[in-house]
Order: structure tokens, then sequence, then C-alpha cells
């Protein structure tokens, strides 16, 4: 589904990301750990189409296409989603009205018939109730008052209507205390399927108790130093980072 | 500057849909202002005496006056002897009788503007006075509003047919002394509407006033005059547009409003003068006083703006509440893209006992606009228990547009209550990138955060205007993000 080669990110002139590769299939679930500044936010914001990056090398071919030449909004329309690690507020616009506009944009680039508002509120009902979010969010403004817990639960119901295919979670456990980490992990655990994947960056092994991944990558100073399975992680979780510090790196 | 940011100037920048220009033969006065053409302009108006006095009175008067130059703004010197106080469509000898006896042009001209004049076409529940350049052209429903005693007609057809309510209210509320443009206004103005709404009659559909400035090198001088009787209601809302001319063209009305006991006025605006090009060449001066009387105790005012037009924008709505228990409002939204200028906002004076009033700005600049809130809020000693809450904000679009605010309180009476927030935010690239992550197109995101902003003032529109105020908010605003 994704496939990174060689990826080489500068941010004014500054070296991010040195040389990334990375294999994602449908039905996977990698998480990318790392030390701070280690680039792991840059490498979903690449994926994503944030502005402010500037791509100095490399390929990201996402479902054969060619993900860097994709507008933010076409990305996000072809099934590529964010959550993000500080969701933003919009005064005013409702959590429903945005869903709606989001969910029928999607559908009409895929030709779909946009979905009217019964449908949609009967649509939107089922999926808050496993979010354990109260249907009063849906009238609220976006993520507005919302919050640590409030906003990443938004951010997964969002995840829940667009039905992504290629799900990537900025530090979604950042700012949750332990319960409202269960009621987020299990909301992603309900979206698995051997059609879609899912990209987790951390920092922490925690959230990694509750979805159990496929793979984990290491990622430091630009480049992924370690790959292994779901122990890495809790190696890493008794080790920290600093053996990769010190250049004790086999990868 | 970031990609995000030129996204956002590019969707600010659009056309202004409404520029063209009708083609006619008009009476146009010759440019200059003396008291000649004061003669005359009393005279092509068929206007009793006591009105040519007046005019005269306030030019006298004008005449010794300065332009103000307080306001946050940047204007060239405009020369009141460059315009022309006049300019109407041409018409038969004593006017037009029906619709039939109008231009065909104007008559296009509004059904291109989305505002069919003729009968078949006229839009269900709202009447309508549409007043081209210096004349009122067609005022429709005025027989079946006339059925409920609601007298709704041209100022100019008010001042021939009803001079004891003329004598009574003019200037009653804006003297020709106030200012400057008031002074001016009260010397030329031409024409705008007239509604009076007897005693303990709601009106029983929306009055609307559809200001056009087709002709060049004119100024449109409107007068608007509305008596809401005891225990009366009325809605009433006015639209501008001009075409688009390289000169600026000045435009300044007065609009007096009074509301007598447990009588309400709500006056809602949707201004669209040509804002200037692109670089800032041309577009309106609106230079506008607006102020209304809570006379009655129990009465209430409300005014709902959107101005998305005009280069400079200079009006402040306002409200004097005199009866005892009388309840003022302001409600703007104030958009202001390109070189556009704008100083505006309110003034509040409690007076009575128990007086009430809200304030509520939202100030949206982008590309290189200023955009000032200036607001008064003032407490007489007389006004026990007088309330007030405002709130300001201010939406930034892009990084080389600027927001003001300037508040004024003046509070002589321990009891009174006043309360004022403000905010000024920035359309972040952070909230841009997130639409666009949920897969909505920069240009509706824009508009998506731009309408949520300004949500509060929009549920105060009449429900017709509510959505055309949208559409053109996002208009406004198109090709500021990009």
């Amino acid at each position: 589904m994704l496939s990174i080669k060689n990826l080489t990110v500068n941010i004014n002139e500054k070296v991010i990301l040195n040389g990334i590769n990375l294999e994602v299939n449908a039905g996977e679930i990698h998480a990318i750990m790392g030390p701070n500044g280690s680039g792991k936010s840059t490498l979903s914001h690449v994926l994503s189409g944030k502005p402010g990056y500037q791509i100095t090398g490399g390929t990201i071919q996402y479902k054969g296409k060619n993900l860097v030449d994709m507008a933010p909004e076409i990305r996000a329309r072809e099934g590529v989603f964010l959550a993000f690690q500080y969701p933003v507020e919009i005064p005013g616009v409702s959590n429903v009205y945005l869903l709606k506009a989001a969910l029928n944009a999607v559908r009409k680039h895929q030709g779909l018939d946009e979905v009217d508002a019964m449908d949609f509120l009967s649509l939107v009902k089922a999926k808050i109730k496993t979010l354990d979010m109260d249907e009063k969010f849906l009238y609220r403004a976006v993520n507005e008052g919302f919050s640590g817990g409030e906003k990443k639960r938004n951010e997964i119901l969002q995840m829940a209507i667009l039905e992504p295919a290629l799900c990537i979670l900025d530090e979604t456990d950042s700012g949750l205390d332990i319960d409202a980490l269960k009621v987020v992990a299990e909301g992603i655990n309900a979206l698995r399927s051997s059609e879609r994947a899912f990209i987790m960056v951390t920092h922490y092994q925690r959230l990694l108790d509750y979805i159990k991944p496929d793979y984990v990558h290491v990622l430091a100073h630009g480049q992924i130093v370690k790959s292994g399975g779901a122990d890495l992680a809790l190696a890493l979780e008794k080790e920290g980072y600093g053996w990769l510090e010190q250049g004790q790196v086999s990868a | 500057m970031s990609d995000s940011t030129q996204e956002i100037n590019q969707i600010i920048n659009q056309e202004y849909k409404q520029g063209f220009v009708t083609v006619l033969e008009t009476d146009t006065f010759a440019p200059g202002l003396n008291e000649a053409v004061i003669h005359q302009l009393s005279a092509i108006k068929n206007e009793p005496d006591f009105m040519l006095a007046y005019r005269l009175h306030a030019f006298r008067h004008w005449q010794t006056l300065t332009p103000p130059t307080w306001a946050q703004v940047t204007i060239d010197a405009i020369d009141y002897q460059a315009i022309s106080y006049y300019s109407a469509p041409k018409r038969k000898e004593d006017g037009p009788k029906s619709l039939a006896d109008i231009d065909p042009e104007v008559l296009a001209a509004y059904k291109k503007l989305g505002i069919p004049l003729d009968e078949q076409e006229r839009l269900a529940g709202i009447a309508i006075d549409a007043v081209f350049d210096s004349v009122s052209v067609a005022t429709t429903f005025k027989g079946k509003l006339k059925e409920v005693g609601v007298i709704f007609c041209p100022i100019s057809e008010a001042l021939r047919d009803y001079p004891e309510l003329i004598k009574t209210y003019l200037g009653s509320v804006v003297p020709h002394t106030d200012n400057f443009f008031a002074a001016l206004n009260a010397a030329v103005f031409t024409d705008g509407s007239f509604v009076y709404i007897p005693k303990g009659v709601r009106c029983p559909m929306e009055l609307s006033t559809y200001f056009r400035i087709n002709a060049a090198n004119t100024g449109q001088f409107e007068r608007t005059l509305i008596i809401a009787d005891e225990g009366s209601h009325v809605s009433y809302l006015e639209g501008c547009t001009a075409p688009m001319r390289d000169e600026n063209q000045l435009h300044a009305a007065v609009v007096e409003l009074i509301a007598l006991r447990d009588a309400t006025i709500k006056y809602s605006t949707v201004q669209n003068w040509y804002p200037g090009d692109k670089q800032g060449k041309g577009g309106i001066y609106n230079f506008v006083t607006k102020r209304a009387e809570c006379r009655g105790d129990n009465s209430k005012v409300s005014w709902t703006q959107v101005e998305t037009g005009s280069a400079i924008t200079w009006k402040y709505p306002s409200c004097v509440l005199l009866g005892n228990n009388s309840v003022g409002e302001f409600y703007s939204v104030a958009v202001t893209n390109n070189y556009q200028q704008a100083d505006t906002g309110t003034k509040m004076i409690h007076i009575g006992k128990n007086t009430r009033s809200t304030i509520v700005s939202k100030g949206i600049s982008a590309g290189h606009a200023q955009n000032t809130y200036r607001g008064l809020v003032k407490v007489l000693k007389s006004a026990e228990n007088a309330r007030n809450y405002t709130q300001c904000d201010s939406l930034l679009v892009g990084d080389q547009c600027g927001a003001h605010t300037f508040p004024y309180l003046e509070v002589k009476q321990p009891s009174a209550q006043i309360e004022h927030e403000a905010t000024t935010a920035k359309i972040g690239e952070e909230q841009l990138f997130f639409c666009q992550q949920r897969g909505l197109s920069a240009e509706d995101a824009v508009s998506m955060i731009v309408n949520g902003f300004c949500k509060e003032v929009f549920k105060e529109l009449p429900m017709e205007f509510a959505v055309e105020a949208q559409a053109l908010l996002g208009l406004s605003l198109e090709g500021s993000v990009g």
C-alpha cells in the first residue's frame, strides 16, 4: 500500500529525514518509535502533505501512485488519514458539520453519492457510541473547549466516519490518562481490517500495550536505525533510547 | 511566505460579481455644489418649500465644517465640486406610473442583481424599494402594505405626501449639525426609503431597499427614515452594489430610526458596494450616519450589518436608549480584503432606566486590509441598572492585514454593569491544513472557518438573507487562501 524509498526531507535547509525506507502493506500495523527530535512527526506530516517541508530526495508511492504530487485534500480523499497530535479548534463550526462535509468530500472523490442529513446522523450516532462519546459532542464546535482526551477521541471518530485506507496516528497517546487511552485504543482496534494499514507514531510503549503492532521501527537522527517485532518496543521501554544516542546501533 | 499562506491569499482574491454598468439615458447634473444646485435639486423633485429651506440651512452649515480626520483610515481629500449631485434614468414627463414606464435597462439591471421588480417574479413576503442612483425607480407591494396602514415609499414621495410626519421626524435623530457628512446629506439627499408603521401593527412582510449606484462621478446621498409607532414591529433590510470604476465614488447616507413605546425595529444591512480592485484602485467611500432612538419605554432596535464591500467603510449604527427598559443591539460582520479599509462599530447611549445593550462585532481582515472596531458605550446618570455586553472578535487571514479595536466607555451611573470581551485570532495554517487533511478544499475550508466565526451575527439576519450573506462572505474571501 505504502512504499517509502530513500526519503530525505529538509525544513529550512536543515536535514530532518535522512534516507527513510519503509514498506507498509494492507492489514499491517507499524509503530514508529524514537526519541524527541528524531523526525517521527515530520514523517507523519510529510505523508499527509503538510506544507513547510522540502522533499529533497527519494519517493513515496501510495497504492501505486506518487503521493508527493498530491495536494493534502487529494491524499485525504484517496484514503490517507492523519490523527493529529494537537487537534485544532474551529470555533462556530459544529463537529457534525465538519464530519459531514469531510465524508461527502471523500465520497464525491470516489464517485459515490453524497449522504443526506438523515442517513449521516444515523451513521454518526452509531459510531459515536462505540467511542463512549456523548451525542452532544456532535453539536459542539470542533474541539472548542474539549479536554485533551476528548480531542483525541474526536480524531478517532473522524477516522471511523471516513474509513481511510492508511491511518497515521501522530502521538495519539500523548496527554491521555489511562481510561481515555483504553477507549481510544478500542476505537482503533475496532477499525483494524485486512484492507487497512496503520502507522502509529509514538514516544512511549504504553499505547502498544493495547494495540499490538506487527512491526516496530526505531527512528533516530532521521533514519530508521532498527526494525523488529512487537518485542522491540518492550526492549526500548526497558532500556530507553539512550543506547541509540551512544551509537550502539546494530540495525 | 508558506504555501498555505499563499493559498489563503488566493482564496480572498475574487472578482466582484455586481460590477457591470447599465448604459442609459440619464438626467445628470453637471459636477459641482452651490446653492443653485440645491434649488435645482429641490425643484426637480417637486419638493415643498420647507424642504428647500431645510436643505439650504444644512448647506450653509456644511460650508462652515471641515471633514473629520479621526478615523483609522487613509484617504485622499475629496473634491466635493467634482461630484455630480443628481443622476437619474431619463423618464417621461410625470414619472413612471407603472413598471411599463421604467427603462427596461433598469429593470434588467435589477434582474441581473437577483432583485426582480415585475409582478410575476417578486420575492414573496418581501416588499422592495429599488433606488437607482438618485431616484427610487419602483416600490413593490405598496398597495398591500397600505391595507394595514403601513407606509413604505420613496422618501421623495413622502416629502410631498406626508409632510407632517416628515416635519416631525426628519432630522430629529440625526440633525444636520451632527457631523460633516450628515450636514452634506441633509443638503443634497436625493432618495431613500420612508417607512411608517402605525400603532399596534406588526408589518406583515420584510421591507427592503436595494441601492444601486450606476452613473459615474456621482455621489449617492440616500436618506432613510423609519418610524415605528407604539406597539408596532418591523423588519427592514437594505442591500447595496455598484459598478467597477477606477474612480472612488462617495456614498454618504443618513438613516434615522424612531421606535416609540413597545415598538421594535430590526434593521439589517448587507453592504456590497464595489470595493476597488486588487491594487486598491477605485471603490465606494461608504460614509454613513445611522442612528436609532428608542424613544418609548420597552422599545427595541436591533442593527445587524454584514459589510463586505466599499473601499472605505466609515459607519457606526447607534442606539440612543431614552425609554425605560429599552433595548439596543448591534451585530456586525465587517470583511476587508485587498486594500479595503473599515472603521466601523456602534454607539450605545443609555439614558433610560434598566436599558440594555448588546454589541457583537466580528471583523475579518485579509490581504493588505485594515479593519477597525470603534465603539462607545455611554451610561448617563439617569440610566439606573443599565447593562451592556460587548464582544469584539477579529480574524486575520494571511500576514499583511491589520485589526484594531477602540472601545470607549463612559459610565456615570454606579449601578451599571458593563462587560467587554475581545479576541484576535488568525486563520491558522494549522486550521487550514486540518480541514484539508479531512478532504476539504482550501476554499471550502476558509469559507467554513469564516462562517463559523460569524455565526453569532448571521443567526440575527432574516432567514432569506442569512443564506445570501454566507454566500457573499464566501465570495468576498474567495482567493484569499492559496
